[in-house]
């Protein structure tokens, strides 16, 4: 089946079918050709293509089809997980063309973006994937040439009989291959072999995104589609009352809508519907009590963290006896706001509900989330729901709810028509599912010989789920430690954020372990590996990190940023094990004409092996710039249940000119890779709080910081 | 609603919409020029960038009643075939992580080329000051500007 829907009168999606049924988004461009190569589009690809396995076919003319299963946020897997498939195949990547597939629970497992674990799960079946396809080649080849399978050897793209100096090209094999039974157990090859992956490899999708073409959900166009938008409640209100007699004066508007608290504009253009929705004229009520403002959240983490109902989530020795023999005893509180995610794409999703089942297209980062929730709503069956995933302009963990999903399906089964429903930025602002507000309190026991023996830590979040990561780095290092953790069910709607709750406790504890350090009168890095010691040589409890790769990340940052021999300047350690990965960072600040600068921040890496080194840098980059921005620009207050920083002009999202120098390494262990979407972002904003307290003696503890008391005589984000 | 002739990317485009419609809405809901992006709406992030007579506007804010006989240029009339320097540059130094951003990026870059073709790097980081990467690919869009300056 072959269609081609009309996007509008000057342009066009094609839309070619898999050999499932599936749909693809195709572009003629996508993928890694040599200009000498004839220009195939998608579908006439596909439609010659012979598959091995869910992940790849092969075309006669040499083209490799590689399907990448997860959405691609940015995370770079649409690059990276082909070039492991195509390492096992023996690919010419110049030959290979990669294309997103659509959800399929039977093909694929885990087609979701989250949690940095897309690498660790599917390399081991990736490489399968190439490794039984290359087999089968290889077996074909031998049956052609009449030779033994064991004097045949692969080389990009092709199968080569020494010998004889024969060489089959895979296109040339394609058909009969397909046809070899799929072998059971085929061996892998020697990481030291590797020629693709551990090479840096252009993303796929560049000329895409770099010519304007329609990638993203927002791009989505159909035949007949409306366009939607939805006024929502703010937090802790219902509705009571609409006039919507203004709104649907404004030309272009087909309908207006109500459904749970929601009031969704429908129209032609997405302006009208726009101007539309400000005409709207609602009423809400309190659905119980008080609405929550940020006043309202101080006054309930300081409730919370002096009483007595938090949860125990590690317990090790006796704090008890530790703090009441300490010597020194320190003490700190951290706190963070709440944040919104704010990927440049705001939420969207196509959706048209038919009597016959569902069609849903846009970005999701878990697509059988959509899928569940289109059923229901819709009330059909799972089956007669098709999702394809288009390129997501960003995720940050938003684009983990179905929320918008759910939305454009109401509105699309309401006014029965194809629907692409937006969230303006306003929307994405005031909408919630932020990172959580958390407050922690820290408290060290040092006993007369400058020894760690008392770690307690007790974190209040609003909505946060476990607020603390409790076997992490400390634990096993300390004898008398306490974890404790309180949630408060706040009105304001949270969902994971970029590294979920260490985004703010790598932070905190990391500037903590500064504070103990200069208590102890020691080199902050010195004394984290006198910790690290302790967890290798005599571990309390339970030990959930890799001391050892803590420990090298940890020597390796502080070689390559000349830790303690740089003059004029003061520098700043941070370390953090998140994800399966380690980053230790060192962050340098400079004072110039009285001010602290953020000069540069060197990061090291252990991820195992870096499957794509160009891929992996922006990774570590993007997720630094990302950790150093909120902890020093952003911030978001509540009143009256709404947040105030409505758009990027009160809610302030870092610039380049406030990024500094950032130098990336990576250990090179050859480990089985580890996520790499999260992990950098941790460990920088207490490398930054940690410099700025050297080269000002102002201990930051609060984010932002550039809204901190400490830092009011300081301007700080400029460079030099 | 009015009709409006409009010159983008060297061709003539007639269409009939609301005066106070942006340019931004014009390109990608009327004549599906979807390359341009929306993001803020507020002329704060740089997303929706095109060049209007070859300087750098941010289309969200741009009524179609202000263009008059103003040419208009998109990214996807930048270059016939993704070739204009800018672009190149932006695929030599790989600068993009999610993507959305990037042609409001590269349209900004491609305006201040135009106008000074060896800027330093203070010019370039002032020229792109304005718009937003939530991804953080800062030192590749900077190092891919400065590629571009060189290699043109």
């Amino acid at each position: 089946m072959t269609t081609q829907l009309k996007t509008n009168r000057r342009d066009f999606l094609k839309i070619a079918a898999t050999a499932s049924g599936g749909l693809l988004l195709g572009f003629h461009f996508t993928g890694c050709e040599s200009s000498q190569m004839k220009v195939i589009t998608d579908e006439e690809l596909l439609s010659q293509a012979i598959p091995y396995n869910n992940f790849l076919s092969i075309a006669p003319d040499g083209h490799v089809v590689i399907f990448s299963p997860n959405p691609e946020l940015g995370q770079n897997i649409k690059t990276s997980f082909p070039m492991i498939v195509a390492e096992e195949l023996d690919a010419d990547w110049s030959k290979v063309r990669v294309m997103q597939a659509f959800l399929d629970g039977e093909k694929y497992d885990r087609q979701v973006t989250g949690g940095s674990g897309a690498m660790p799960h599917s390399w081991e079946r990736l490489r399968k994937a190439g490794a039984t396809a290359r087999r089968m080649l290889m077996e074909a080849a031998a049956k052609r040439l009449d030779v033994g399978i064991n004097s045949l050897s692969t080389s990009n793209g092709e199968v080569i009989h020494k010998e004889s100096g024969k060489k089959l090209a895979y296109g040339e094999l394609a058909n009969e291959a397909a046809s070899i039974p799929v072998p059971e157990d085929v061996a892998l090859k020697n990481t030291k072999d590797f020629k693709i992956i551990g090479t840096p490899v252009k993303n796929v999708d560049n000329k895409a995104m770099f010519t304007g073409k329609p990638l993203f959900g927002l791009d989505i166009y159909r035949e007949g589609m409306r366009h939607a938008m939805v006024q929502r409640p703010p937090f802790g209100m219902k509705l009571k009352s609409v006039d919507d007699q203004e709104a649907k004066a404004v030309a272009g508007i087909t309908d207006v809508v109500t459904f749970n608290d929601n009031v969704a504009v429908v129209g032609n253009s997405t302006w009208q519907v726009m101007k539309a929705k400000r005409k709207l004229k609602i009423e809400y009520e309190p659905i119980n009590g008080e609405l929550e403002s940020t006043e309202f959240h101080n006054k309930k983490f300081d409730e919370l963290l002096n009483g007595s109902d938090a949860k125990v989530m590690r317990e090790d020795g006796n704090v008890q006896t530790a703090f009441r023999n300490a010597a020194k005893v320190i003490k700190s509180e951290y706190q963070c706001p709440f944040l919104s995610h704010s990927p440049m794409e705001p939420m969207n999703f196509f959706a048209h509900v038919r009597a016959d089942g569902v069609e849903l297209v846009g970005p999701t980062q878990t697509p059988d989330r959509a899928k569940a929730a289109a059923a229901e709503i819709a009330g059909v069956a799972p089956e007669l729901v098709t999702v394809e995933m288009t390129r997501l302009g960003g995720g940050f963990g938003r684009r983990l709810r179905a929320d918008f999903v759910e939305e454009a399906v109401h509105v699309s089964k309401l006014v029965n028509a194809p629907v692409k429903l937006i969230w303006s930025r306003e929307d994405d602002n005031t909408g919630g599912a932020y990172r959580p507000a958390v407050k922690y309190r820290f408290e060290a026991a040092l006993d007369a010989n400058n020894t760690l023996i008392g770690y307690k830590l007790k974190g209040v979040g609003m909505n946060a789920g476990n607020t603390t990561r409790e076997n992490n780095f400390p634990s096993g290092s300390v004898e008398n430690l306490l974890i404790e953790s309180i949630d408060y069910k706040s009105d304001i709607t949270t969902n994971a954020w970029r590294a979920p709750i260490t985004n703010f406790l790598a932070f905190a504890e990391q500037s903590f372990i500064d504070e103990v350090a200069e208590a102890a009168g020691k080199d902050p890095v010195q004394f984290r590996l006198e910790l690290l010691d302790r967890a290798k040589s005599n571990p309390v409890g339970s030990i959930h990190y890799d001391v050892d790769r803590m420990r090298i990340v940890v020597e390796m940052a502080a070689e390559k940023s000349g830790w303690g021999k740089k003059d004029g300047v003061a520098q700043g350690f941070s370390v953090y094990f998140s994800h399966r990965s380690y980053v230790a960072q060192v962050a340098q600040v400079r004072m110039h004409q009285g001010n602290p600068v953020l000069e540069k921040i060197y990061a090291v890496t252990d991820c195992g092996i870096v499957v794509n080194p160009t891929g992996a840098d922006q990774q570590v980059r993007g997720g630094m710039v990302d950790g150093m921005g909120h902890a020093m620009f952003t911030n978001m207050t509540f009143k009256q249940g709404m947040a105030e920083q409505k758009n990027f002009d009160s809610y302030r999202l870092i610039r380049m000119r406030e990024v500094p120098e950032i130098e990336t390494h990576f250990v090179d262990n050859g480990i089985d890779p580890t996520g790499l979407g999260e992990p950098a972002l941790p460990p920088t904003g207490g490398a930054i709080s940690n410099a700025i307290y050297w080269a000002t003696g102002k201990r930051l503890r609060n984010q932002p910081f550039i809204e901190q008391e400490e830092l009011k005589e300081f301007k700080l984000g400029q460079r030099a | 609603m009015a009709k409006y002739n409009l010159k983008i990317n060297g061709k003539s485009h007639q269409v009939d919409v609301d005066d106070d419609t942006p340019l931004l809405w014009v390109l990608r809901d009327h004549l599906g020029l979807v390359g341009t992006k929306y993001s803020c709406g507020i002329a704060q992030c740089g997303t929706c960038m095109v060049h209007v007579n070859d300087e750098a506007v941010k289309s969200c804010v741009f009524p179609v009643s202000a263009i008059g006989e103003d040419k208009i240029t998109t990214i996807e009339g930048l270059s016939a075939d993704g070739d204009h320097p800018v672009q190149k540059a932006w695929e030599e130094i790989d600068v993009a992580q999610c993507g959305y951003c990037q042609a409001g990026q590269i349209m900004t870059a491609a305006a201040l080329l135009k106008k000074s073709p060896n800027p330093s790097e203070e010019d370039v980081v002032e020229a792109m000051n304005g718009n937003i990467c939530r991804c953080g690919t800062y030192h590749r869009i900077k190092e891919a500007v400065m590629l571009a300056s060189k290699t043109k």
